[in-house]
C-alpha cells in the first residue's frame, strides 16, 4: 500500500513464485483428501476454507495485490462482499418462507 | 479558477472536422457523448410514441386502439425495455457522463478513450438485436418475469441478448469513468474540490459496474432456461421463480439510482450557478450519493412484497428500504437550503431543475409508501406504482436531462436556442406531466391495476384526463425538441464562452471545446462553488 | 489514492499521458473489471448455495458421476499456468523476450489442454446422456463450467495476441509491458473462479 511512487516493479524472486506454485499444488491435493471425510454440514466450510486460502495465495503472490494500493484492495474486496450479500439475502429469504398452505 | 483558457489563434473546435468516419471512429469523449445522445434520444421517441399508444387506448374502457390485449401487452413491454435499457440506463451517464467527466476535472480524455469507442459500439450492437427483435416482440413486460417469460409463446431471448449485450456497454463505461475520476484530475482538483456532477457520476459507475454483471448473468440464465430447460426457475424441476426476481432486483434496485443518481449531480450543477450562491452542503450531497450507492444494494426486496416471499424478509427489507430515503432526503433539503436568499435566475434550465425538486420529491415520499410493507400490499401493481415510478423516472431524471440538455447546449455544440420556446416548452412539460401521472396516484389507490388494456367503466375520468394529459406532455416534448434542433443548422456561435457566470472547468474552454479540451491542463486553486466569495 | 503530482508531471512532455498513468490505469481498470466477474459468477454461486441447501442428496449422487481425477488434473493445469503467467510478467518486466515468449507459449498451451480435457468431460457426460436438463446438479455443472470455459477461451486469445505482441518487440522499454501484466490479471482470474469450482462440483463430500 504505498502512496510513493506507484509504477516500482514488483521483481517477486523466482523462488517465491516456485513456493507459491507447490503449496497451491498440496493445497489442491488435500482439498481432495479432506473430501473423503464425512464433516456433515461442514463439508462445504472446509471446502470453501482450503478453497479461499489458495485463492487469497493467487490473489496476493500472482496478481501482486500485496503490493497494490488501498484503491485496488477497496475493489478487490468490495464485489465479494456483494457476492455474500447477494447469496446471504437470497437464502434468508428461501428458507424463512412459511407455507401459506399447509 | 483555472489558467487554461484557449487562446484564439489556436483554437480549432472539437466539431470542425466532419465525416461519417469522424464520428463511428472517433475516440473524443465529447464526440461519443453526442453518439450516445443522438440514440438515446431516438429510443425515448419510440418508447414514447409507444406510450403515447398506450394512453390512447386508455382513453375509453374498450379495446379499440389495439387489436388485440397481447398487443397492448406488446406495448407496454417494448415502452417498459426501451426506457429502463434503451435510454434511462445509459441515458445521462453515457451522455453527458462522458461529455462532462473530462471537462469538469481537466483531463483532455477518458482514461481510455479506445474502450469508451468500444463500449459505445457494443451499445449499438445492443441495440440492433433489440431492433432485430422487434419483428417478434415479448409481451413479459420489462421485467421478464418467470415463470410467464419461460411461458409465453412470444420471442423472449432476442430482447433479454439484447439487453445482455448492452450490460457489457454500461459496464466498461463504469469502469471507464472510474479510473478517469481517480487517475486524470488536474492538479489542484482535489476531492474536495470536485464538481458534484463527478460524484455522483462515480457513485453511478460503481452501480454500472458491480450491479450490471449480475442482471447479465441473470438474463443469461433465462435464456438458457428457454433454450437448454436448465430450470433453475422452475418448480416443476426444484427450480424458484421467485430466484429469478431476487436476481433480477439485486441488479434493478441500484439500477434505479444508476438511472437518478446522475440527475442529482446535474441538479447539483444547475442551481449555485442560477442562485448565485456557493452550494449548501457540498460534503452531504456528495457523500450521499455513495451512501445511496451502496445502501441501494440492500433494499432489493421491496419489489417483491407480494411475490410469496418470506414474511421475515419482507419485515427486513421494508425497514432497509426506509434508510434510502436518509441520503435522498439529505440531497434535497441541501438543495433547497442553497436556493434561500438566492438570487435566482429563471433560465430554462433551472425551470427543470426546480420541478426536479418538486417532482421527484412527490416520486420518492411515495416511494416510502410503497415501501411501507402493509401499504404496498394494497397499492402493489396499482396505477399507484405507475405514478410513483413516473414521477421519479420522468420527474426525476428525465426533468434532469431536460435540464442538463438546456444548461450545457451551448457548452456542447456550440449555438443557441431561443430561450422564451423553451421556457414555453418546459411549462407545457410541467403541466403535461402532471395531468398525465397525478391522477394515477388516486386510481391506483382506488384499485385499477396495472398492465390492463381495458378496464371498468367508473375509471373512465381519471384514465381519459391521464390521456388528455400525455398529449400536452407529447406536445411540449416536440416543441422543445424542435428548439432544440434548429440551431444545429444555424451559423454562428454563441457570445460568450461561459454566459451563466459558471466557475466549473468546462465553462473556462471555448463553445464548442476545442478537440483536446485544454490548450494546457489548468491548475484549479478554488472550490467549484465559490459564488458570491469574490 | 490521488496521483496528481504524477499526472502533472505526465502532462508536461505533451498531449499523451505519461507511461505511470497509463500505467496505474489500466491496472485499475482490470481489477474493477474483475470485480464485475466475480458477480456475474456470483449469480450461479448464489443459485448453487440454494439449491445445494435446498436438495443435499441430489447433489451428492449427482456429483458421483463426475470424474475426480479429470478434475484434479485440470486444477493442476490451470495453478501450473497460473504461474507460468506469473513468471511472464516477471519476465516482461525483465525485459526478457525469450522467456517471456516461451512462459506466455506454455500459459496458452496450459489453456488449451484444460479445454482438451474439458472436450473429453464433456463428451463422456452426453455419452452417458447426462444434458443440463437431466437434473438441477448437472445443469449448474454445465452453467458454470461452460461460462469458466467461455473465459478460459477468452484468456486465450489474450495471451495470443500477447504472443504476438511480444514477438513484434512492442514491450521492450519503459512501462510498455503493461499489457501482459493486465492480460495476467485477467489469466489468474479464470484460474481462481476454477479454484472455487472444483471442490464445489467435483468434491461434494
Amino acid at each position: 500500500m504505498s502512496t510513493h511512487d506507484h509504477t516500482e516493479e514488483h521483481h517477486t524472486g523466482l523462488r517465491v513464485y516456485v513456493a507459491v506454485c507447490l503449496t497451491l499444488f498440496v493445497l489442491t491435493a488435500v482439498t481432495v483428501y479432506v473430501a473423503k471425510f464425512d464433516f456433515g454440514d461442514f463439508n462445504i466450510v472446509v471446502a470453501m476454507v482450503i478453497a479461499s486460502i489458495k485463492a487469497s495465495i493467487v490473489a496476493l503472490y500472482f496478481m501482486h495485490l500485496k503490493f497494490e494500493d488501498k484503491l485496488t484492495w477497496i475493489y478487490a474486496l468490495y464485489p465479494l462482499f456483494l457476492l455474500f450479500l447477494l447469496i446471504g439475502f437470497t437464502l434468508m429469504e428461501t428458507f424463512t418462507r412459511v407455507p401459506v398452505i399447509k | 479558477m483555472a489558467n487554461g483558457v484557449m487562446t484564439q489563434t489556436q483554437y480549432i473546435p472539437y466539431l470542425a472536422q466532419k465525416g461519417l468516419k469522424s464520428w463511428i471512429l472517433t475516440t473524443d469523449h465529447k464526440r461519443i457523448g453526442i453518439l450516445y445522445l443522438v440514440t438515446i434520444s431516438f429510443f425515448f421517441m419510440i418508447a414514447g410514441i409507444t406510450a403515447l399508444g398506450m394512453r390512447y387506448e386508455l382513453m375509453t374502457p374498450e379495446l379499440d386502439f389495439f387489436r388485440t390485449a397481447t398487443e397492448y401487452n406488446i406495448a407496454f413491454t417494448l415502452h417498459g425495455s426501451l426506457m429502463v435499457f434503451f435510454f434511462i440506463v445509459p441515458g445521462i451517464a453515457a451522455s453527458f457522463g462522458n461529455f462532462l467527466i473530462p471537462l469538469m476535472i481537466g483531463a483532455r480524455d477518458v482514461a481510455f478513450p479506445r474502450i469508451n469507442l468500444l463500449s459505445f459500439w457494443i451499445y449499438l450492437v445492443g441495440t440492433a438485436i433489440l431492433l432485430s427483435a422487434l419483428a417478434q416482440p415479448a409481451d413479459t413486460g420489462w421485467t421478464f418475469y418467470t415463470p410467464y417469460s419461460i411461458q409465453t409463446g412470444t420471442k423472449v431471448i432476442m430482447i433479454t441478448l439484447g439487453v445482455f449485450v448492452l450490460g457489457f456497454s454500461s459496464i466498461l463505461t463504469g469502469m471507464n469513468f472510474i479510473v478517469t475520476i481517480h487517475k486524470l484530475r488536474a492538479p489542484g482538483m482535489t476531492w474536495a474540490r470536485l464538481p458534484l456532477f463527478i460524484w455522483a457520476s462515480y457513485a453511478t459507475a460503481i452501480l454500472q459496474l458491480l450491479a450490471t454483471p449480475v442482471v447479465g448473468i441473470t438474463l443469461l440464465l433465462l435464456i438458457a432456461e428457454r433454450a437448454f430447460d436448465i430450470g433453475f426457475f422452475d418448480p416443476a424441476k426444484g427450480g424458484d421463480p421467485i430466484l429469478f426476481q431476487n436476481f433480477f432486483w439485486f441488479y434493478s434496485h441500484p439500477a434505479v439510482y444508476i438511472m437518478v443518481i446522475p440527475a442529482f449531480g446535474i441538479i447539483s450543477e444547475i442551481i449555485p450557478v442560477f442562485a448565485r450562491k456557493p452550494i449548501f452542503g457540498y460534503k452531504a450531497i456528495a457523500y450521499s450519493s455513495f451512501a445511496i450507492a451502496i445502501i441501494s444494494f440492500f433494499v432489493w426486496l421491496h419489489h417483491m412484497f407480494v411475490s410469496g416471499i418470506s414474511e421475515t424478509a419482507a419485515a427486513i427489507f421494508s425497514f432497509l428500504t426506509m434508510l434510502v430515503a436518509i441520503p435522498t432526503a439529505i440531497k434535497v433539503f441541501n438543495w433547497t437550503a442553497t436556493l434561500y436568499k438566492g438570487s435566482i435566475d429563471f433560465h430554462s434550465s433551472m425551470l427543470y431543475a426546480l420541478s426536479f425538486i418538486v417532482l421527484f420529491t412527490v416520486g420518492g415520499l411515495t416511494g416510502v409508501y410503497l415501501g411501507a410493507l402493509a401499504v404496498d400490499v394494497h397499492l402493489h401493481d396499482t396505477y399507484f406504482i405507475v405514478a410513483h415510478m413516473h414521477y421519479v423516472m420522468i420527474g426525476g431524471t428525465v426533468m434532469g436531462f431536460f435540464g442538463a440538455l438546456h444548461f450545457w447546449y451551448q457548452k456542447w455544440f456550440g449555438k443557441v436556442f431561443n430561450e422564451l420556446i423553451a421556457k414555453a416548452a418546459w411549462f407545457l412539460i410541467f403541466v403535461g406531466f402532471n395531468v398525465t401521472f397525478f391522477p394515477q396516484f388516486f386510481m391506483g389507490f382506488q384499485g385499477m391495476p396495472r398492465r390492463y388494456a381495458t378496464y371498468p367503466e367508473e375509471y373512465i375520468s381519471y384514465h381519459s384526463l391521464s390521456t388528455y394529459g400525455s398529449w400536452i406532455l407529447g406536445l411540449g416534448i416536440l416543441i422543445m425538441t424542435i428548439n432544440l434542433l434548429i440551431p444545429l443548422w444555424k451559423k454562428g456561435r454563441p457570445e460568450s464562452s461561459n454566459p451563466y457566470g459558471s466557475l466549473s472547468l468546462e465553462w473556462q474552454v471555448p463553445s464548442p471545446p476545442p478537440h483536446e479540451n485544454f490548450e494546457e491542463i489548468p491548475t484549479v486553486t478554488d472550490w467549484t462553488y465559490a459564488y458570491g466569495k469574490k | 489514492m490521488s496521483s496528481t503530482a504524477e499526472h502533472a508531471e505526465s502532462h508536461a512532455h505533451g498531449h499523451g499521458l505519461g507511461e505511470a498513468v497509463t500505467h496505474n490505469a489500466a491496472k485499475l481498470g482490470m481489477w474493477l473489471f474483475l470485480g464485475t466477474e466475480i458477480l456475474l459468477f456470483g449469480g450461479l454461486f448464489a443459485a448453487y448455495a440454494l439449491f445445494r441447501a435446498k436438495f443435499p442428496d441430489l447433489f451428492y449422487d449427482s456429483h458421483k458421476k463426475l470424474d475426480v481425477t479429470l478434475g484434479g488434473i485440470n486444477t493442476i493445469v490451470l495453478i501450473f499456468s497460473s504461474f507460468t503467467m506469473a513468471l511472464a510478467v516477471s519476465a516482461a518486466q525483465k525485459r526478457n523476450r525469450k522467456w517471456l515468449m516461451i512462459l506466455l507459449s506454455v500459459t496458452f498451451i496450459c489453456g488449451a489442454a484444460f479445454g482438451v480435457n474439458k472436450y473429453f468431460e464433456y463428451s463422456a457426460k452426453f455419452h452417458h446422456h447426462i444434458y443440463p436438463e437431466t437434473n438441477i446438479f448437472f445443469a449448474l455443472y454445465f452453467m458454470m463450467t461452460g461460462l469458466h470455459m467461455l473465459h478460459v477461451f477468452v484468456g486465450m486469445g489474450i495471451i495470443f495476441a500477447l504472443i504476438i505482441m511480444a514477438k513484434q518487440g512492442k514491450f521492450k522499454e519503459g512501462n510498455r509491458y503493461t499489457p501482459v501484466e493486465v492480460g495476467g490479471l485477467y489469466w489468474h482470474l479464470v484460474d481462481l473462479i476454477w479454484i472455487y469450482l472444483f471442490p464445489l462440483l467435483y468434491l461434494i463430500g
